[in-house]
């Protein structure tokens, strides 16, 4: 990974902070080394989960004063795994160790046309694609979905900001986006960017697939932290190194092996390198697959699973009482 | 031009070896180079490049690392209309740089690409924009038009100067170099001996000396015989210097039969030839310097065409190996400074105008001293 090189990571004081949206929180950074950024980047940061230094990425929203001022977005998840809470936590004055912004989502210039589709707080790695694109004078859409109103940062600023090209589809006021019409509009050359809930993603993927669209033309990057099921307790077990772990709501399974003293492989911890794949060996319950590398045929044969995003939920509907949790058996590289 | 009303002054340039922007247009090859049947590996401006052709004949530059293990694409093969192949583990990427096909999973990773590079195709060269994309406006390409046009002739070469880049814009700026460099040719003591005028705006430096009722050097007097059979006598001979940023210097050449109004606008009693010269830094000690002579005379021979080619061959191999020696004299007395002569009036500009452009990219006006030299790779 590029976060191991020592000359990325900087110092980075907290200038900012205030709430944009219901557990929304804008961060404003002063990182010590300023560098023009591009849309699509993101930074890591050091975040300080249960007394543990770990590594969480946020996009940069926007980069004011040429970099001189990073500014993040952070959600703060029911289910977190600690890092947007020790983010929400952070107050005006304390130092950071940050990364310079890094770019695993770049936009190219120079499309015919642009899709823009933000789910919720994907919101972060779009905004700033379509702030260049209207100073380009692009052919844009920007598209941005979410359950309710008031989860949508930004939303008054980029309604007024973006005008026509701008369109928001909130659930709770009947206005669900239709993916496939979404899809069944955009002219072939469009280049689709999106950043959301992985429902969301791998609808927009699979329409693009039926249309017969380019895939390089759908761009998309993932946070690794949404699922088609709420997270919840799962049993992991491992029968060769006689290990059984429990795995909480609030972290992932690899992180549960991890703390069990298993010795496991793994990169990019959002599902899109496939290092950190196991073996299932036997299965009570259901996956849930969060992970971008396994196709849509591979996840359903439910073999193998992405420990670092994916999960393991009841079967049953859950009760309020006598709800077993899923128990996933595995083997390890 | 007025461009700046502050009470700054600006010192002269102390950097002996520039650094390059990026915001800029860099020439990466001549148009025939890069063709569909193969990838040429050259580094423009520190950066590896992998250049090769869609099948539909549109240039393309990518980054010359595969995203995986950083393997050279160039060493790798074209396949279907515009992909490039990792010669390692099969990688593909398309044209915008995006992988298409990735070993042994049957998705794509997200994050797999390599930066595709904006290109245009002008004035047979393919150029490159290193810096920010949205930047890269066709219409900032220097002005090279005479090697595209019915009314100009002629042919050029590329010479992998083994020195800064700057360091042939200053030997282009100041043509005194002549008499001394290349006396058998294009060299005598009237460039040295007669005044030159300088004018710059924020994008161009531009240098004019004339020398009237001299002798024609045996380059020119060649010439003149080429258009007028059997010409004796004196000539007026200009040079008009064009430098264009960042690294673009066309060079108005020629002689007329002396006192027939040349100086005044009226050259058709001599020949005009243009010096095209544009440079790309490859490294801080290293350049690849695209040259062309182009005459508007006698278009249809073919020989001339050859013989200035090979006579400007040889008059810039004069100079090649000058830069060498300069380049390693330069490495060689780290402590020592430039000090600057009034010749050099309009390689400062230049100079300071590349500084300029540095300053607002953020970036150290001062190529790194101590590097080692690098090979060129051609």
């Amino acid at each position: 990974m590029i976060t191991s090189r020592d000359d990325v990571w900087q110092s980075a004081e907290v200038t900012a902070v205030d709430d944009v949206a219901d557990r929304i929180r804008r961060i404003v950074l002063q990182p010590e080394r300023p560098e023009p950024t591009r849309p699509g980047e993101h930074i890591d940061v050091l975040a300080t989960v249960n007394g543990e230094q770990q590594v969480r990425s946020y996009s940069v929203v926007e980069a004011p004063d040429n970099g001189g001022h990073l500014v993040i977005t952070v959600f703060r998840t029911p289910d977190s795994r600690g890092g947007s809470e020790f983010m929400h936590s952070l107050e005006q004055g304390q130092v950071l160790r940050v990364t310079k912004p890094l770019q695993n989502f770049p936009l190219r210039v120079g499309a015919p046309s642009y899709v823009l589709l933000a789910g919720g707080i994907g919101i972060t790695a779009i905004a700033g694609m379509a702030a260049l694109l209207r100073r380009l004078g692009a052919d844009y859409r920007l598209v941005y979905v979410a359950r309710s109103r008031a989860a949508m940062a930004y939303l008054d600023d980029l309604a007024a900001l973006h005008g026509h090209r701008f369109e928001a589809h909130i659930d709770d006021e009947g206005g669900s986006l239709d993916v496939p019409a979404l899809v069944a509009g955009v002219p072939a050359h469009t280049e689709l960017y999106m950043c959301g809930p992985i429902r969301l993603m791998d609808a927009v993927r699979r329409t693009w697939a039926d249309r017969g669209l380019d895939r390089t033309n759908l761009r998309y990057e993932t946070f690794g932290n949404s699922g088609w099921f709420d997270a919840e307790p799962f049993v992991v077990r491992i029968p060769r190194l006689g290990v059984e772990a429990a795995v909480g709501s609030g972290e992932s399974m690899l992180e549960a092996l991890e703390r069990e003293g298993v010795d496991m492989m793994s990169d990019c911890r959002k599902g899109e390198c496939g290092l950190c794949q196991v073996k299932v060996l036997g299965l009570a319950g259901r996956i849930d697959h969060r992970d971008v590398f396994y196709s849509d045929r591979q996840k359903a044969s439910d073999s193998t699973m992405c420990c670092c995003v994916s999960r393991a939920v009841a079967a049953a509907p859950p009760t309020s009482s006598g709800k077993r949790p899923a128990v996933l058996t595995i083997e390890v590289p | 031009m007025i461009t700046s009303m502050t009470t700054t002054t600006t010192n002269s340039t102390t950097a002996k070896l520039l650094s390059y922007p990026l915001n800029a247009w860099y020439p990466a090859a001549w148009d025939h180079e890069i063709t569909g049947k193969g990838i040429l590996s050259r580094t423009i401006a520190g950066r590896p490049l992998a250049l090769y052709r869609t099948q539909d004949g549109h240039p393309v530059a990518l980054a010359d690392a595969c995203w995986h293990r950083l393997a050279p694409l160039s060493q790798g093969k074209l396949v279907g209309r515009d992909e490039i192949q990792c010669p390692y583990h099969g990688l593909r990427y398309n044209a915008a740089g995006r992988c298409t096909s990735m070993p042994a999973q049957e998705t794509l990773n997200p994050s797999a690409t390599v930066a595709s590079y904006p290109v245009s195709e002008r004035f047979r060269y393919v150029w490159v924009w290193l810096g920010d994309p949205t930047l890269a406006d066709p219409a900032l390409l220097p002005d090279m038009h005479q090697l595209e046009s019915d009314e100009w002739a002629g042919d050029g070469e590329t010479i992998q100067a083994p020195c800064n880049y700057q360091l042939v814009l200053d030997n282009l700026m100041d043509l005194t170099h002549e008499e001394f460099v290349h006396s058998s040719s294009i060299g005598q003591e009237e460039l040295s001996e007669s005044e030159f005028e300088v004018t710059h705006d924020e994008n161009t430096v531009t240098v004019t000396r004339w020398m009237r009722n001299i002798d024609a050097p045996p380059f020119w007097l060649k010439n003149m015989r080429d258009k007028f059979p059997g010409f004796e006598g004196k000539v007026d001979r200009w040079q008009i210097i064009h430098y264009t940023f960042p690294s673009t210097i066309c060079i108005d050449v020629g002689v007329a039969e002396a006192g027939t109004g040349a100086p005044e606008g009226d050259r058709s009693r001599g020949v005009n030839g243009y010096v095209m010269n544009t440079i790309a830094p490859e490294t801080d000690r290293s350049c690849h310097y695209f040259w062309a002579f182009m005459r508007n005379y006698r278009l249809e021979s073919q020989l001339i065409t050859t013989q200035l080619r090979n006579g400007v061959h040889g008059v810039f191999g004069e100079d090649e190996a000058m830069l060498q020696a300069q380049q390693a004299a330069i490495d060689a007395n780290p402590d020592h400074e430039f000090y600057n002569l009034n010749i050099d009036m309009g390689g400062m500009w230049v100079r300071r105008l590349l500084e300029r452009a540095l300053e607002s990219e953020g970036r150290s006006v001062a190529a790194p001293a101590a590097a080692p030299a690098a090979s060129s790779k051609g």
